[in-house]
């Protein structure tokens, strides 16, 4: 899992976050136990439905600013560790 | 490419870039081949306490793509986020469409061969695109471009209805054709715009149950898309036969080499945790909103070419030219509205003149210097006698250089033609009384003379002598 996330975790913090998993994955099992039969799954805990916007531009060219924020950036590109999949 | 013993199974995934002018959850414009990251926005930079916000206009047009082919439109959907880790997708999760896609069912019908087939659409969901990689050495690092982040898509996922790689180009092309028609996508392929995953798999003849797939990425041409599963079809029957087994994987065609290469296998198959996306809202589609986009539809292909044939008489192959694009159908519409019931006049010129003349200079329908009604405009002028049709080409040639109206360019010429019988008639009888050996010769049966009195009465006329005339009167008269 700690793969998956793409986090390094410690032993010690690995036994830790076991116990913590183990305890939501009882209340998981607590949850399957009620009889969901008929009921509609909730998708959000809001209700109503998704605000839309016109489809106008509204946002203009902040790359200098973007670029400020970053570790490296060259030619307008962030750089990053090299990736080759 | 049949194989005796084997079954090809191909269904196809198709990303489309809908023709939004701003991101679908961000007010960023989409325009190609930007700066980079000059059209990336708080949003589509993934920078703390954003929320996205949907786009209508990406909405409408998955609509129009619901309602154009048969499909369901759920009138509730729900955004998921999927999540993996790649430099160039800044949030860690892509906002796509899961459990309810926007868009269910509907299908397709191809044409292979002389037979038709329908092939059957699973789902067509929304989502955002990705920004791109750019591994050219950065000093060992790579480049990330966050413009196309956030972009629109419509991912159009068909069942595995597919049985040869001729119907999946058959399927891929109808579908370009369609998302263009519709005005949902540009469809145009080198800029990723329309792009397919193949799910390719075999099996034996007979068997019911599907083989392992493979599922080959980003076929951004026909021809691409055709040469991976040919050789993916190949590769499987070989493995098989000699006695292997097929693994599941995410393979990657090399264009240079025409093969296919893994590009990840099932054992790392990436496991996208979806879940409901707590930023948005559930999406409600109304049938008011329903019916509207409907009633603006335009209508597809398929009924336009029958309605050319039916209504206006017109040949199958014309109308499969006129609709090659919903650009020429219109402009063949906008004619015929200026000149109702002259529609082969109208498909003969600009499928001819029109067309030829726009090929030779590269230039675009929609750019065409002469608009629909002033070529009607010009043919009405043929169709009242004025002009023959090679007076109305020159006259074609003037307009074309921006020598106004067909009306303004006959007069300024003296362009018209000659029909008033009396006039014609006294241009006969001058020519019979000057060429009397052309006369003799006629009737001593040589037809070779008729032809050069009526080239005599043409160039007395200067070329404006309307040439059925001119013939049936000289013939009256030498009799």
């Amino acid at each position: 899992m700690a793969k998956l996330a793409r986090i390094r975790i410690s032993d010690d913090e690995a036994s830790r976050t076991l116990a913590q998993l183990n305890d939501i994955f009882a209340m998981i099992e607590q949850m399957r136990a009620v009889d969901t039969e008929g009921i509609e799954p909730m998708n959000h805990p809001l209700g109503g439905s998704q605000r839309l916007r016109d489809d106008v531009v509204t946002e203009h060219d902040r790359r200098e600013a973007a670029m400020r924020n970053a570790p490296e950036h060259q030619d307008g590109l962030f750089l990053v560790p090299r990736v080759i999949e | 490419m049949t194989n005796p013993n084997w079954e090809v199974v191909i269904g196809l995934e198709t990303h489309a870039q809908l023709s939004t002018q701003s991101k679908i959850f961000s007010g960023a414009p989409t325009a190609f081949g930007a700066e980079p990251n000059s059209q990336a926005s708080l949003v589509d930079l993934a920078l703390p306490g954003v929320l996205p916000v949907l786009n209508r206009g990406a909405v409408e047009r998955a609509i129009r793509f619901g309602l154009s082919v048969g499909a369901t439109v759920n009138r509730r959907s729900i955004f998921a986020r999927k999540n993996y880790f790649y430099p160039d997708l800044p949030k860690g999760y892509q906002i796509s469409q899961y459990e309810i896609p926007v868009v269910s069912g509907g299908g397709i019908t191809i044409e292979v061969g002389g037979v038709e087939k329908y092939v059957r659409l699973t789902r067509a969901h929304l989502e955002e695109d990705a920004g791109k990689s750019l591994h050219e050495d950065f000093h060992g690092m790579s480049g990330i471009d966050l413009n196309r982040a956030g972009t629109p898509l419509l991912e159009i996922v068909s069942e595995p209805d597919m049985r040869s790689s001729a119907e999946a180009v058959a399927y891929a092309k109808k579908l370009h054709e369609l998302v263009q028609w519709i005005g949902i996508c540009d469809g145009n392929m080198q800029e990723g715009s329309f792009r397919c995953d193949a799910n390719v798999s075999v099996r034996r003849r007979g068997t019911e149950t599907f083989g392992t797939r493979c599922e080959i990425k980003n076929l951004n041409s026909f021809r691409f898309l055709e040469q991976a599963i040919e050789y993916e079809v190949e590769r499987q029957i070989e493995l098989i036969e000699g006695g292997g087994r097929v693994v599941q994987e995410t393979r990657l065609f090399d264009p240079d080499r025409v093969e296919t290469r893994t590009m990840r296998s099932k054992e790392d198959a990436q496991d996208y945790r979806y879940f409901p996306d707590p930023d948005l809202l559930p999406l409600v589609i109304d049938d008011a909103w329903i019916a509207r986009v409907g009633s603006e539809m335009p209508a597809l292909p398929e009924v336009q070419r029958s309605r050319l044939v039916e209504v206006h008489g017109l040949s199958v192959q014309d109308a499969q030219a006129l609709t090659a694009s919903r650009a020429t159908v219109d402009y063949f519409e906008a004619m015929l509205a200026a000149l109702p019931g002259e529609a082969k006049l109208c498909a003969n010129w600009l499928m001819g003149e029109l067309s030829a003349r726009l090929n030779r200079e590269q230039i675009d329908l929609a750019r065409a210097p002469i608009d629909a009604p002033q070529l009607a405009a010009l043919l009405r002028r043929i169709t009242d006698g004025t002009l023959s049709g090679k007076m109305a080409k020159d006259v074609f040639d003037a307009m074309w250089n921006g020598d106004g109206t067909a009306d303004a360019v006959i007069a300024a010429r003296g362009l018209a033609q000659i029909s008033d019988a009396g006039a014609i008639a006294a241009i006969v009888d001058e020519v019979i009384a000057a060429n009397p050996k052309s006369v003799e010769e006629f009737r001593a049966g040589k037809d070779k003379a008729f032809n050069a009195l009526v080239g005599q009465v043409m160039k007395a006329s200067k070329g404006k002598a309307n040439p059925q005339q001119v013939t049936d009167l000289l013939r009256a008269r030498l009799g």
